[in-house]
């Protein structure tokens, strides 16, 4: 294997940890308030679609990311109504988030499966994209890809550092404690989970306008089911996160490169390995119940309503 | 904002009503939808819900189509009782469905009884192997059976996929994703002259008065919905923990995998992609619907169905696309959650302040909720 | 007095749908006075504290704070004021550490730094010691308080609400928090003392505002009643006493656990070190000690929830039963009663006849593992009746009772199941006082008939009222037994906070002699 191809199959490898990365750092904003979203699929494919449809009509990619964003917070904020306001089943409300989404989605994008986009391009830094190998690894992305990996430091200083974090994470380990000292448990839980819609649907618009810019019914593949097992594999810290999700862009993007090279293997076979890559890693981490256990967010899943504990 | 205040006992009555007000919300919001996309609602309404089912032959549709929902659904129920959440049916049922046809295509020049009878044998094992795994991870390594099963959903499709590409594609099928046509004795006998439906829906019907049974009269039932409820008491009383979860999801596979054999030996009669229009999703919203109770599932089914047969015929009949009766299913599952908070709260707008209660000495000494406990 | 009181309270009322919380309520706090809010389980003490630090909102009445009405909406304003509560159940967060914890409740801004080392100094300075860098959850309980304590000091408070602040402390620490407490009113904090430990009140307190079903049932200065009157008062008649023979000796040992260590499978829990103990029939052993010290571990081990690997580490009946879950130990005679009663030892949404299914499915309520819903119905129909359970009959679900009927329900059906060895924890715990009473009676009369007892309590009034024998466990070791007349409550005190007793002979037999041995 040649260097420009270790390059491009890392190059590749990034993108494909883009979306996951959008998705699952907004989902762990969302289980450290406390609140167990399943529903990040379907936000991620509303947002897929929303984007596309913005973009495709207006002919901005920006505005279309930013369609994207809303539109995973709309499909949040019905999230949040039902399970914030309503105290309806978390997991329950999500699968439901999840059905809703991909029907509304295919629905939504009928008009659009023929529709091609000029996607999002990299960004061309002068000198420096023009570098040899690094240029590429380091300086040849699309401002998205930049916009994920700056998510990180962000919520690092967010959770760790700020005010704002500590009471997060207060919230999420003992919301009636949170809420006897007079925070208003109810509110910043909407706030995660709308910042975790904006999140998946940005993930989601990444797909549909610059990872493969256009539109084709289900092509979040399960990348919202995925995102929601990295939380789980990176024990709810931001940095394991990012790890989990360009192991998981690897494995994608091996696939491709495995049947390049002609190794006789129906593509089908190559095609399932992020699936169960994603169920071993599962089980690596949840066979250790206390590692889960001292990093879960304690009041994971529980409905709070603030006259009833 | 909206306040709820938690009643003292659950409502029965909303326990039933909240189904029937979540259907009629969403026929109100479906209707504000059609008017919307410029349709004339009524016209819309009797292209989704009365043109479809106004003949014979639709009611048979309506019934093959609730069958594999109702009969995944009961599996599912025995599950979700015991808050053991397999979603992973679509994958079940494939998984079924290829164990199925492998019968069916092994015994392709057979003509004897037992193929039938083995196919369903074959579906229940093979539907039943693809939720063991999740139950073995789950019961082994702790891990969240809702991300596996959820999983085996996506490689059951690959295999599949797999199959009716390669080794087990119809060499006279033109080079389409399917299987040599079944032959006579591996399909379902038709029970109604001048329908579809076939004799699969006797196989739901077995399974309807089976899970009624179980659910209302078994102790292990008992025993699973307590881990449902309250895991805690059910390690205080010693029930096994996992052996609910084994039950819960193979209850869900064999279920599955009889509704994808029964897909693949009655209406479709050969393996194909896509197998299911998304019946293991369905039953999900069914399964919920239906309050996880038999007769409850028997008849959301039926309300699904129609909603995939509406979907049909407003796709030809309005121009609409097929999609629409996805949207409808989930908003179907949204009004239902919401309206089931009336079960166990009331609610008032605004800062409305409860009623004082008649006080009754002994429920002032109760710490319902601010008490100190 | 010229000045204001500190905090007044004027017709007060709370109400929730099902229950009055307050009605009427009225109380005046000095400036500097200790006030103590007395009353049972449920008499409304906690709802009345919440609001005066705006987490519930009256329905109506005024509150007055230097004798200006005020309307106080949040906690935030009411740390503003100078209110500052200890919660009965902690309101830390487990997984920050202290000065995190303490930041929380702080609404100005500040340094973290800086807010570290105050808290260093202010803890030091009133013998509250505390590292501000470790984890809660590495903190024994006594220091959580501290934790809770220390965060109120910081915001200087003119009022601290103290919510049964004594309920997870050994004796000789809560005359150390009295200490410090009585400093503070020397310093002009006023104090609003809940509790329903009237000895407590009467060695600490000023005046007290005795509640009873969320109405005032009276006023005291609570240095010139007795413990008695107090009570009255609080329950509004005559306490039973209950009977207590002395118990038999010669009892065969129904259970028996030996060298039992293990570690906690909760990062947060305490491992068991090498306990022993052996129960007689007929008689009551109980268990001290302070929350947090393996007791939990102690029961999961006993019921048979957390099975252990050696089976000879507990026998009941004779019969190695370690390995067995608390199916096959019920086979064996056991019967458990856990303290948290909903979600454990009853199923909260489920009715009192399904429950009734819980532990006595595998008797004659069931036949070839099916249901037969007549005879459960009348299982729990006896249970209801003999147990006197009030609540809407078998049907009623186990979350519409209160604590205590819920408690007496789930008694009535182990003692009907015919055990053989009982183990109870915390069998009083929110329990009002006349069920108490008869439940500490139907422990006592269950003795009389052979029954082997095993009370785990964190109440010393109650262990020494109905207990034979005493252990004391400490960071997961068990002390030797003593005979529950012969121990006072001071050695008790020492035995709960790590020290050894040199000169008491430990008892493998109980006396009789000296009834009198404890205040």
């Amino acid at each position: 294997m040649s260097a420009d191809t270790l390059v491009l199959i890392l190059v590749a490898t990034v993108a494909a940890g883009v979306p996951l990365i959008f998705a699952a750092l907004g989902e762990l904003i969302v289980e450290k308030s406390g609140v167990l979203n399943l529903g990040v699929e379907g936000m991620m494919i509303v947002g897929a679609i929303s984007g596309f449809m913005v973009a495709a009509e207006s002919g901005s990619l920006w505005l279309g990311v930013l369609a994207g964003a809303f539109a995973g917070m709309l499909m949040a904020l019905v999230f949040a109504f039902l399970t914030l306001s309503l105290m309806a089943n978390q997991v329950a409300s999500g699968l439901a988030l999840t059905i809703f989404g991909i029907g509304l989605s295919a629905y939504m994008g009928q008009a659009y499966n023929s529709v091609a986009l000029d996607g999002l391009k990299a960004i061309q830094i002068p000198l420096l994209s023009d570098l040899p190998v690094v240029g590429k690894l380091l300086f040849g992305y699309d401002p998205l890809v930049y916009l994920a990996l700056l998510m990180y430091p962000l919520l690092v200083w967010f959770l760790y550092y700020s005010r704002g974090g500590l009471i997060l994470r207060a919230i999420g380990e003992s919301p009636s404690s949170a809420h006897a000292l007079g925070y208003p448990v109810i509110k910043i839980r909407y706030l995660a989970v709308l910042f975790g819609g904006a999140m998946a649907g940005i993930g989601g618009a990444y797909l549909s306008l610059a990872y493969t810019p256009l539109w084709s019914e289900g092509m979040t593949a399960g990348r919202g089911w995925i995102a929601l097992a990295l939380v789980v594999f990176a024990t709810w810290r931001p940095g394991r996160v990012l790890l989990g999700a360009f192991l998981f862009g690897g494995v994608t993007i091996a696939q491709f490169h495995v049947q390049g090279m002609g190794v006789e293997i129906p593509s089908q076979f190559l095609s399932m390995l992020p699936y169960l890559a994603t169920i071993t890693v599962l089980v690596l981490i949840s066979r250790n119940a206390a590692t889960i256990r001292l990093n879960a967010p304690a009041s994971l899943g529980q409905a709070f309503h603030n006259e009833v504990h | 904002m909206i306040k709820l205040t938690p009643r003292p006992q659950p409502s029965q009555q909303m326990l039933w009503l909240s189904p029937l007000l979540a259907i009629a919300l969403m026929l109100v919001v479906g209707m504000i939808v059609f008017t919307l996309l410029g349709q004339n609602p009524l016209k819309a309404f009797h292209a989704f819900f009365i043109e479809p089912v106004n003949d014979l032959y639709g009611i048979g549709e309506l019934f093959i189509k609730a069958s594999p929902l109702a009969l995944i659904a009961l599996g599912l129920s025995v599950g979700f009782r015991a808050n053991v959440w397999n979603i992973g049916a679509e994958g079940q049922l494939t998984m079924g469905a290829i164990a199925a046809g492998g019968v069916a295509l092994w015994f392709y020049d057979s003509e004897s009884h037992f193929v039938l009878p083995l196919m369903l044998i074959a579906g229940a094992l093979g539907g039943m192997l693809w939720a063991a795994i999740p139950a073995f991870l789950r019961t082994r390594f702790n891990t969240s059976e809702i991300l596996v099963s959820l999983m085996l959903v996506y490689v059951a499709e690959l295999v599949l996929s797999w199959l009716v590409h390669g080794p087990w594609r119809d060499p006279d099928g033109f080079g389409f994703p399917q299987s040599k046509q079944f032959s006579d004795s591996a399909l379902l006998p038709v029970l109604l002259e001048g329908t579809r439906a076939h004799a699969g829906l006797l196989i739901t019907l077995v399974a309807l008065a089976v899970t009624y049974v179980f659910l209302r009269w078994s102790v292990v039932a008992f025993q699973m919905r307590v881990a449902g409820l309250a895991p805690r008491a059910a390690d205080y009383a010693g029930f096994n923990a996992k052996r609910t979860i084994w039950i819960g999801l193979l209850a869900g596979g064999a279920a599955a995998g009889l509704a994808g054999t029964s897909e693949i030996a009655g209406p479709i009669g050969q393996l194909s992609i896509p197998l299911s229009p998304g019946y293991g999703f369905a039953a999900i919203i069914v399964a919920f619907v239906g309050r996880l109770n038999p007769i409850g599932i028997l008849l959301a089914s039926l309300l699904m169905a129609l909603l995939y047969l509406g979907g049909e015929s407003a796709q030809m009949q309005l121009a609409l696309p097929a999609a629409v009766s996805g949207v409808f299913q989930g908003l179907l599952l949204f009004f239902l959650l919401a309206t089931d908070v009336l079960i166990n709260f009331r609610i008032s707008w605004g800062g409305g302040r409860p009623k004082p209660a008649a006080a009754a000495p002994q429920a002032v000494a109760k710490p319902v909720m601010e008490g100190e406990q | 007095m010229t000045s204001p009181p500190r905090l007044e309270l004027r017709g007060i009322s709370k109400y929730y749908p099902s229950v009055v919380a307050n009605e009427d309520v009225s109380l005046t706090v000095m400036p500097g006075e200790i006030h103590a809010l007395l009353g049972e389980n449920g008499a409304g003490k906690s709802t009345l504290m919440k609001a005066v630090y705006g987490v519930v909102k009256p329905d109506k009445g005024q509150i007055f704070w230097n004798g200006e009405e005020v309307h106080i909406n949040s906690p935030a304003q009411a740390r503003k004021l100078g209110i500052g509560m200890v919660f009965q159940h902690f309101s830390l967060f487990d997984t920050l550490s202290v000065t995190q914890n303490i930041s929380l409740a702080m609404d100005d801004k500040h340094h973290m730094g800086k807010l570290a080392k105050r808290i260093e100094e202010v803890s030091e300075s009133y013998g509250l010691p505390l590292n501000p860098h470790r984890l809660v959850h590495d903190l024994s309980v006594g220091e959580r308080q501290r934790v809770e304590i220390v965060r109120c000091l910081l915001q200087e408070p003119r009022l601290l609400i103290m919510d049964e602040p004594t309920s997870v402390l050994t004796p000789q620490a809560v005359r150390k928090l009295f200490e410090t407490l009585r400093r503070l009113s020397d310093e002009g904090c006023s104090i609003l003392y809940i509790s329903h430990k009237l000895e407590e009140i009467r060695e600490l307190c000023h005046s007290a505002t005795v509640l009873r079903a969320g109405k005032v049932s009276g006023t005291a200065d609570p240095r010139q009643e007795t413990a008695k009157s107090l009570a009255e008062m609080m329950v509004g008649k005559e306490l039973p006493i209950c009977e207590h023979p002395p118990a038999r000796t010669d009892g065969a040992e129904l259970l028996v656990v030996r060298q039992l260590s293990r570690q906690s499978e909760d990062p947060f829990g305490t491992d068991l070190k090498d306990v022993g103990l052996s129960v007689r029939a007929g008689e009551i052993f109980g268990i001290a000690g302070v929350s947090g010290n393996g007791q939990q571990e102690l029961l999961y081990a006993l019921s048979g929830e957390k099975p252990s690997k050696d089976a000879a580490e507990i026998l009941i009946n004779g019969q190695p039963a370690g390995r067995m879950n608390p199916a096959q130990r019920r086979k064996l005679g056991l019967r458990f009663v856990p303290e948290e009663r909903l979600g454990r030892g009853a199923v909260p949404p489920m009715s009192l006849s399904y429950n009734a299914l819980l532990t006595g499915h595998d008797g004659e309520m069931t036949k070839n593992g099916f249901i037969h819903h007549g005879r459960m119905r009348d299982f729990s129909l006896n249970s209801i009746e003999r147990f006197n359970v009030k609540c809407g009959g078998p049907d009623a679900e186990a979350k519409s009772l209160s604590g205590g009927n819920v408690q007496k329900y789930i008694v009535g059906r182990e003692l009907l199941l015919n055990p053989e060895v009982l183990v109870i924890s915390q069998p009083t715990w929110g329990v009002d006082v006349g069920a108490a009473s008869f439940i500490r009676q139907t422990l006592v009369d269950l003795r009389e008939k052979g029954v082997a007892i095993l009370v785990v309590s964190e109440e010393l009034d109650e262990l020494f009222e109905i207990c034979d024998r005493l252990a004391v466990i400490h960071h997961g070791k068990l002390s030797e037994p003593y005979p529950a007349r012969a121990i006072t409550l001071d050695e008790i005190g020492v035995l709960m906070g790590g020290g050894s007793l040199a000169q008491t002979a430990p008892a493998d037999l109980p006396t009789t002699a000296n009834t009198e041995a404890h205040p």
